[in-house]
């Protein structure tokens, strides 16, 4: 390790590089450990278990449309966060900040009380015999409230990133406010947009705790990683886990690449 | 056929206050002033990007103070020209046509058509960022005027480029002015104010000080502003410059006298200045070692911080700043004639593109 500049520093470099290796290890040692421990016959039999496969699969598309369907509302909202200046903004901000900061299992309670049979939502609903409790749709609200800061931060950073100009140009030339949005900012702020996606997206289909009170069923991976974990133990759950392991990561990786091509 | 009609816009540090104006058809209209004197600010209100407190904006007769941008047909030039950079030079041009639903046959037309008048065919599939300076210009006037805006709003065009692309632009911004496009230009160069203008309205502090053809503004600055920019009130229109094998240029005043200086012959008429500080009074005519004598008798003298004004009638007007002991020894008085002698190297030339 070298720093321009520094010299006659190799203590400090050691310590520092030392203490990097020790997080890098934490981090890394449990994936490791759990990938070593779990032999591949067991893996390759979990990849046949249909409760394993549909919860995986679930997981994915409730995670993928709940990050489209809540783009529609949440972009515009992080648009707006960017442009324009109004009384308690700073309050907003923080509330869009909210989910970040409260306990995942909180958030379940606080969802399962609007939608339950009593609560605001599902009373209503209740009248046209809709129940949400236990549906892909009670798991999309749940892994919404989680995920969604992700996509209206980097949203609203890529909309900063366009410069006001680049928009009164557009207006000048004749576009519409819709026009300019459309053609102007939207392009110009996607990749930040598509980034926030994907990490709502990645949020979401990880999420447990919120998810787990409002809809043990059906199972979305990480219940179900848990519910085996509760019934069988440490070694049968472990090839789930590593399966889910190995999806998280691709979707990492996505990520990774999506926002590194700048 | 622009009428701006007492526009005002308040900021908690600036104001923009009462600006009445007229711009007839195809006028080179300029706006001159000091940075923060809201002339760019004055420009975004006639674009519609920014809505003034009060007032009115007549186009033709029609009070379009309120439309959309969108709406208002006026084409505006930024000085960090704004091409989308997520577009190709084509697709920049092609922009305001697009949205005005022209078919993609007579985009293109138009495209290629600018294109060849502004010498960018070359690069229209190319990205704009790696473009020259002058290549970004040449897009961004292009895309501005590509809907015939009859309306032409500059800001700042010529700031941020080097002389020689100054020079070709300000030669394409006029013959665009020739056509009948009728631009509003604003700078704190009171160069290309005097290159360009065919009228000029100068900005201080929120406020319209003066407005007239460039030679009354300048020989007659009603503020600091204006009479710092020339450093002097001797301003005169020139024509038939005529370049000497000596290197010496000769054009003619309008009243009949020759001056002579130093300068690029490459253009016939323009502009001449000297400071006042330049000019070396006498009661003779002989032991001039200055080309330009000029006499007259003294009509004014004021007094000023450093020394006397002096006031002599040429048969046009030459102001000679001189020390109090100059004035004494040389015995200066109201009505007495006196020869004004300027320097070649004194006399500043600025063309008329």
């Amino acid at each position: 390790m070298s720093k321009s500049g520094v010299n006659n520093f190799s203590t400090f470099s050691l310590v520092l590089t030392l203490l990097g290796a020790f997080i890098l290890l934490f981090i890394i040692a449990p994936l490791l450990g759990m990938i070593v421990n779990t032999p591949f016959k067991d893996v390759a039999a979990t990849t046949a278990d249909s409760q394993v496969l549909s919860s995986i699969w679930l997981s994915i598309w409730v995670a993928m449309l709940t990050s489209i369907l809540f783009a529609f509302p949440a972009i515009p909202l992080a648009y707006i966060l960017a442009r324009y200046d109004f009384p308690f903004k700073s309050v907003i901000n923080g509330i869009i900040d909210l989910p970040v900061v409260i306990p995942h299992s909180v958030v379940g309670i606080a969802l399962l009380g609007l939608i339950a049979g009593d609560g605001l939502v599902g009373k209503s609903l209740d009248v046209f015999g809709v129940r949400l409790i236990g549906t892909p749709f009670a798991i999309a609200l749940a892994m919404a409230f989680v995920s969604l800061p992700f996509l209206i931060n980097s949203a609203r950073d890529g909309f900063i990133q366009v410069p006001v100009r680049l928009e009164q140009a557009a207006l000048s030339l004749g576009a519409t406010p819709f026009q300019v949005f459309f053609t102007i900012s939207l392009p110009l702020a996607w990749r930040n947009i598509l980034s926030g996606l994907v990490m709502m997206f990645a949020r979401g289909m990880s999420e447990f705790g919120a998810v787990v009170i409002v809809a043990y069923h059906p199972m979305v991976a990480s219940v179900m990683i848990y519910d085996r974990f509760t019934a069988f133990g440490l070694k049968y759950s472990r090839p789930a886990a590593f399966i889910f392991l190995v999806v998280s990561l691709i979707v990492f990786i996505l990520l990774r690449f999506i926002s590194r091509k700048r | 056929m622009l009428v701006v009609d007492q526009i005002s816009k308040h900021f908690k540090l600036f104001s923009l206050r009462e600006i009445t104006f007229k711009v007839s058809q195809g006028d080179y209209f300029m706006f001159l002033g000091p940075s923060g004197s809201g002339k760019s600010l004055l420009l975004q209100i006639i674009a519609g990007l920014v809505k003034p407190d009060s007032g009115r904006i007549l186009f033709n007769g029609i009070d379009i103070a309120k439309s959309p941008a969108g709406k208002r047909n006026v084409g505006i030039l930024f000085q960090d020209l704004a091409l989308f950079p997520h577009l190709s030079v084509f697709d920049n041009i092609a922009y305001p046509l697009k949205l005005r639903k022209y078919s993609s046959f007579a985009v293109k037309q138009r495209v290629v058509e600018l294109a060849e008048q502004f010498s960018i065919s070359h690069i229209l599939n190319q990205g704009v960022t790696s473009l020259s300076g002058g290549e970004k210009q040449r897009v961004a006037l292009a895309r501005t005027l590509a809907f015939n805006p009859p309306i032409l709003l500059l800001d700042e065009p010529l700031s941020a480029i080097d002389s020689q692309l100054h020079l070709d632009l300000g030669v394409l911004l006029r013959s665009i002015n020739r056509t009948g496009t009728t631009i509003i230009h604003v700078t704190h160069n009171y160069q290309e104010a005097i290159s360009l203008a065919s009228k000029v309205g100068v900005l201080h502090n929120g406020q319209l000080v003066q407005v007239g053809e460039p030679v009354e503004v300048f020989q007659n600055p009603r503020s600091e502003f204006v009479a710092n920019f020339t450093g002097a009130k001797n301003f005169y229109r020139v024509k038939g410059v005529r370049a000497t094998p000596d290197g010496l240029i000769y054009a003619e005043l309008p009243f009949g006298e020759t001056i002579a200086f130093y300068a690029n012959p490459a253009y016939s008429n323009g502009f001449v200045c000297f400071p006042e500080e330049s000019v070396v009074l006498s009661t003779q005519a002989e032991n001039q070692s200055a080309i330009n004598v000029f006499s007259g008798s003294v009509i004014d003298i004021f007094a000023q911080r450093f020394g006397y004004e002096v006031v002599i009638d040429c048969g046009f007007k030459v102001f000679a700043l001189i020390t109090k002991e100059s004035l004494e020894k040389l015995k200066i008085s109201p009505g007495i004639k006196l020869y004004a002698a300027v320097k070649a190297n004194a006399v500043r030339f600025i063309p008329e593109i």
